[in-house]
């Protein structure tokens, strides 16, 4: 060993000469350190009780004057100290229910192509990368996007619809730009990478020499999606699904800017209308009464409760029915 | 029929074949629309924002409304984005890596620490306006140091809200990635559980963590329903945390109604600089955990 | 340390706290299923201890019993008696800390730290105290030399220890855990994941550290065993897949005419 003067001093030291194995008791250290972690991670958990604890105090006074009814009535008066949700309910089921319409398919297509072998690899892979790349666009960008592309180009479609169909209480009036339409439009574009993304990981994980197995009995690729692939995957598409359906809930800006905030229900597609989100974005910064803020904490746990239980619901379906193909 | 079907050669009856055909051209259109969405958003942005993109929109404030050939900018709003996203990780990220820290080294299969990451993923899944709405109950109609009402601190809490579980889930993936015999070499050497954890395991991590805060600051970047209740919007420079606040996606919302076209076009230029930052982090995280 | 370094000593003379390493009817659980049952065994300071024996029959649980790392590891119950120099190691008062320090463990697949090559044999000396720069050089510098790594590594020591060939990395594994002067070293099949020159290097390792330290090794080659080993402890299972300690007698005995027919039988490549 070519020791030096200043290591075996240094291995003379304390530090290291201590033979003795007990003393220095450094297991209350390790004891108080899981302690502390365990402690900070519970708090984490808390956060999510405070959340709802502070929301539904908040709401209570709008709770206690309005109680159930208030998911029945339409009237939404300010001045009149008046609030009833099922205005912002309605619009907000409506608007993800034609997001879901669009997304749907469109998910489910785009998580095939880049799952299945129909194009190579380097195609593939890009393809999925620039779909869920929308997701990483701020949703206040989309929005403008929205009013300033999408409205324009879907208006001419829009009256297109209300002309030849407009004995359909769906298409029965004149769209003036922003509507119900254009909002479930513009959250299937926000949706779409969750759908596509998670469908596509469940797709990939199914295992290729049942694939394979399919093909060569004579099935064609297309048959073998739609009688292999697709019912086998039907679990996970169905949480990708509904984890979208919570994502298109609580979409705020993008809605909030071009579904033309009118507070009517109407049939028809092409009127405009207003979301729960919507309209906490719209009034929050100017609610000075507490009945009001009370009406829109009533609001805000409403839609918390929604995309509460749409996720739990997702996260069951997931989790009982299984992600991975086994 | 195709069952006694014996020729190699004869095509697939027409029915099989159309289908085929049909299903491949409605798969690829699918696809080619939702490009064209992403195509057409970005090529937007960036036609409409370029042109009004000079050095003064980083340095000067929003000229008042209706007035023209006067410097106009956003250079409070970008000050504030990134004040209330740098307050926002300073608290998030600590708690977020202490609670992933305990889900990876501690929990593990714990009864805990599943009620733990569940809770977290509920949480990741709140729609951001709700978070901004908890956030105005707690910190907006609070009173806080004799300030009271719209403020920066009330937005940086929201987004605070918003980044931890996205931090605690993918850091909790980036330690469970460091092997396990590194855990125990460290210990064999008589190293305790605190050194074996910051000095081993955080410090292999470093890369994956790096990108996951990274992803978590560019997804908060852009979030805009929290802020427009918590820290409002403001025309001036910011002087105090406690006061409303400016920030580039408020400003977006703000000004995309306008009838005024030179706040249009503040507007577009904004969304070129809030994409391009988003962006830019979204890519920069990529490249950290890439060059390992 | 005064053991006599002759190739067959005797085994009858030494008291228990001048026993390296003394086990006592220890019995070993991973929860409620047994894998060791009443192992006893000595190990002589100053020598090299090898544990052999059919694979699954508790060798690597036996040695993460000695330096109290299984129980880390997972769920591991220890019943009996452990004494390293004399001191219970189970007892209560232990310092765990301490104890792994004083005795240094080498795993089967080589886990340096993705630090650089100096960081990793630091690190131990760095846990326990915060030497100056030059005691810290010395001190890897003369780690490295002992592991016979010095002369391959040192315009390199600012490298990633990842960069290391797969048996550098097990002698820098090594010469990490002597940088903090352990008295006994325990090596779990050291050389399973190298090639046959690797594992030549580390033989002659073994053979140069055995001077001044302990060492217990499990290996599956016997004939590595033969070569580097003053003793050897044979384990094997019976149909209840628990282990036992069969025979431990000095390894030229254990080659020659051991006393057991399963080890006669293990030795000459009758299993079962
Ligand atoms: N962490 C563990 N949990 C449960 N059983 C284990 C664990 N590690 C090892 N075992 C079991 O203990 C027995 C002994 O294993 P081991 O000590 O690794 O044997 P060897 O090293 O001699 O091959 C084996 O039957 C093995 O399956
Ligand atoms: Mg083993």
């Amino acid at each position: 060993m070519n020791s030096s003067k200043a290591q075996s001093e240094f291995l003379e030291s304390e530090s290291l000469k201590s033979e003795s194995i007990v003393g220095g008791d450094t297991a209350w250290l390790d004891r108080s350190f899981a302690w502390f972690l365990q402690i900070i991670a519970l708090a984490a958990i808390a956060l999510l009780f405070w959340m709802g604890s502070v929301i539904f105090k908040q709401a209570f006074p709008a709770i206690k004057t309005f109680g159930a009814a208030f998911l029945t009535s339409q009237d939404w008066d300010v001045s009149q100290l008046q609030f009833g949700a099922l205005t912002y309910l309605y619009g907000t089921v409506v608007s993800s229910a034609i997001a879901l319409f669009f997304a749907v398919p469109i998910g489910i297509f785009v998580a095939i192509v880049t799952s299945e072998k129909f194009l190579p690899a380097w195609v593939r892979s890009p393809l999925g990368f620039l779909v869920e790349l929308i997701a990483s666009i701020p949703s206040v960008i989309v929005g403008l996007w929205g009013i300033f592309v999408l409205i324009p180009v879907l208006k001419p479609i829009q009256l297109w619809l209300h002309n030849q169909f407009g004995w359909i209480p769906l298409f029965s009036t004149e769209t003036f730009g922003p509507s119900m339409l254009v909002a479930g439009v513009i959250l299937a574009i926000m949706i779409l990478p969750t759908i596509a993304a998670i469908s596509r990981d469940v797709m990939a994980s199914f295992p290729s020499d049942l694939r394979t197995a399919s093909m060569s009995l004579g099935a064609t690729c297309w048959e073998m999606i739609f009688t292999v692939l697709l019912p086998a995957s039907l679990s996970g598409i169905a949480g990708a699904v509904i984890l979208g359906l919570g994502r298109a809930l609580g979409e705020t800006m993008a809605v909030t800017m071009v579904i033309g905030n009118s507070d009517l229900i109407s049939a028809s597609l092409l009127d405009s209308g207003n979301t729960i989100p919507a309209i906490l974005a719209n009034q929050f910064p100017e609610a000075l009464d507490e009945l009001h803020i009370g009406a829109l904490m009533y609001l805000s746990l409403i839609l918390f409760a929604l995309t509460l239980a749409v996720n739990v619901l997702a996260m069951f379906i997931v989790k009982i029915f299984g992600f991975k193909h086994q | 029929m195709a069952f006694f079907d014996r020729q190699l050669t004869k095509p697939l009856p027409l029915g099989r074949t159309l289908f085929s055909y049909g299903m491949s051209a409605i798969a690829v259109l699918s696809t080619a629309l939702a490009l064209m969405a992403l195509l057409s958003i970005l090529f937007e942005i960036f036609r409409q924002g370029l042109p009004g993109l000079k050095w003064e929109v980083f340095t000067s404030l929003p000229a008042p409304a209706g007035e023209t050939g006067v410097p106009s900018g956003f250079g409070n709003a970008i000050q504030g984005t990134v004040l209330m996203v740098a307050i926002a990780a300073l608290l998030s990220v600590p708690l977020g890596i202490l609670t992933a820290i305990y889900l990876s080294e501690i929990g593990k299969t714990s009864a805990t620490a599943t009620i733990v990451r569940f809770v977290m993923s509920i949480l990741s899944a709140v729609p951001s306006i709700v978070v901004g709405v908890f956030a105005y109950a707690v910190i907006v109609l609070a009173t806080l140091f004799n300030y009271k009402g719209f403020s920066a601190l009330a937005g940086a809490f929201a987004l605070a809200v918003i980044m931890l579980p996205i931090v605690v889930l993918s850091i909790e993936e980036a330690l469970k990635l460091v092997p396990q015999q590194q855990r125990f070499a460290s210990a064999a050497l008589g190293a305790n559980s605190i050194q074996t954890t910051f000095k081993i395991v955080l410090a292999s991590a470093l890369p994956s963590i790096t990108t996951g805060v990274l992803l978590a600051v560019a997804r908060v970047s852009g979030e805009t329903a929290p802020l427009l209740f918590t820290a409002l919007f403001s025309q001036s420079w910011i002087e105090n945390i406690l006061n409303p606040t400016p920030s580039l996606s408020v400003m977006i919302y703000n000004y995309s109604g306008s009838p005024f076209p030179e706040q249009t076009q503040l507007a577009w230029t904004a969304s070129v600089v809030l994409l391009g930052m988003v962006l830019l982090t979204n890519l920069l995280s990529r490249l950290i955990t890439r060059k390992r | 340390m005064s053991s006599p370094n002759s190739p067959t000593p005797s085994l009858a003379t030494s008291s228990e706290s001048d026993l390296a390493l003394c086990a006592r009817s220890v019995d070993v659980y991973y929860g409620n299923r047994q894998v060791l049952e009443e192992v006893s065994i000595d190990v002589y300071p100053g020598q090299v201890t090898a544990i052999i024996g059919p694979s699954g029959c508790g060798k690597s649980t036996f040695i993460k019993v000695l330096n109290r790392i299984g129980e880390l590891e997972s769920n591991m119950r220890v019943k009996g008696e452990i004494q390293f120099f004399g001191q219970n190691i189970y007892s209560q008062r232990v310092n765990l800390n301490r104890l792994r320090r004083q005795i240094g463990m080498v795993f089967q697949k080589p886990n340096p730290f993705p630090t650089s090559i100096y960081d990793n044999v630091a690190y131990g000396v760095r846990v326990f105290s915060r030497p100056s720069r030059a005691v810290l050089d010395d001190v890897v510098e003369s780690a490295l030399s002992d592991a016979a790594l010095w002369n391959e590594v040192k315009d390199s020591l600012k490298k990633s220890a990842l960069s290391l060939s797969g048996g550098q990395q097990q002698r820098l594994c090594i010469a990490r855990a002597l940088a903090v002067k352990p008295r006994v070293l325990l090596m779990d099949e050291p050389c399973s994941a190298l090639d046959p020159i690797a594992t030549l290097k580390i033989e002659e390792l073994i053979r140069s550290l055995q001077q001044e330290l302990t060492i217990v090794i499990v290996t599956h080659n016997m004939q590595q065993a033969a070569r580097i080993s003053d003793y050897t402890a044979f384990f094997s299972t019976d149909e209840s897949q628990v282990g036992r300690l069969i025979e431990l007698d000095s390894t030229a005995k254990i080659f020659g005419s051991a006393t057991h027919s399963r080890t006669r039988d293990y030795i000459e490549g009758r299993f079962g």
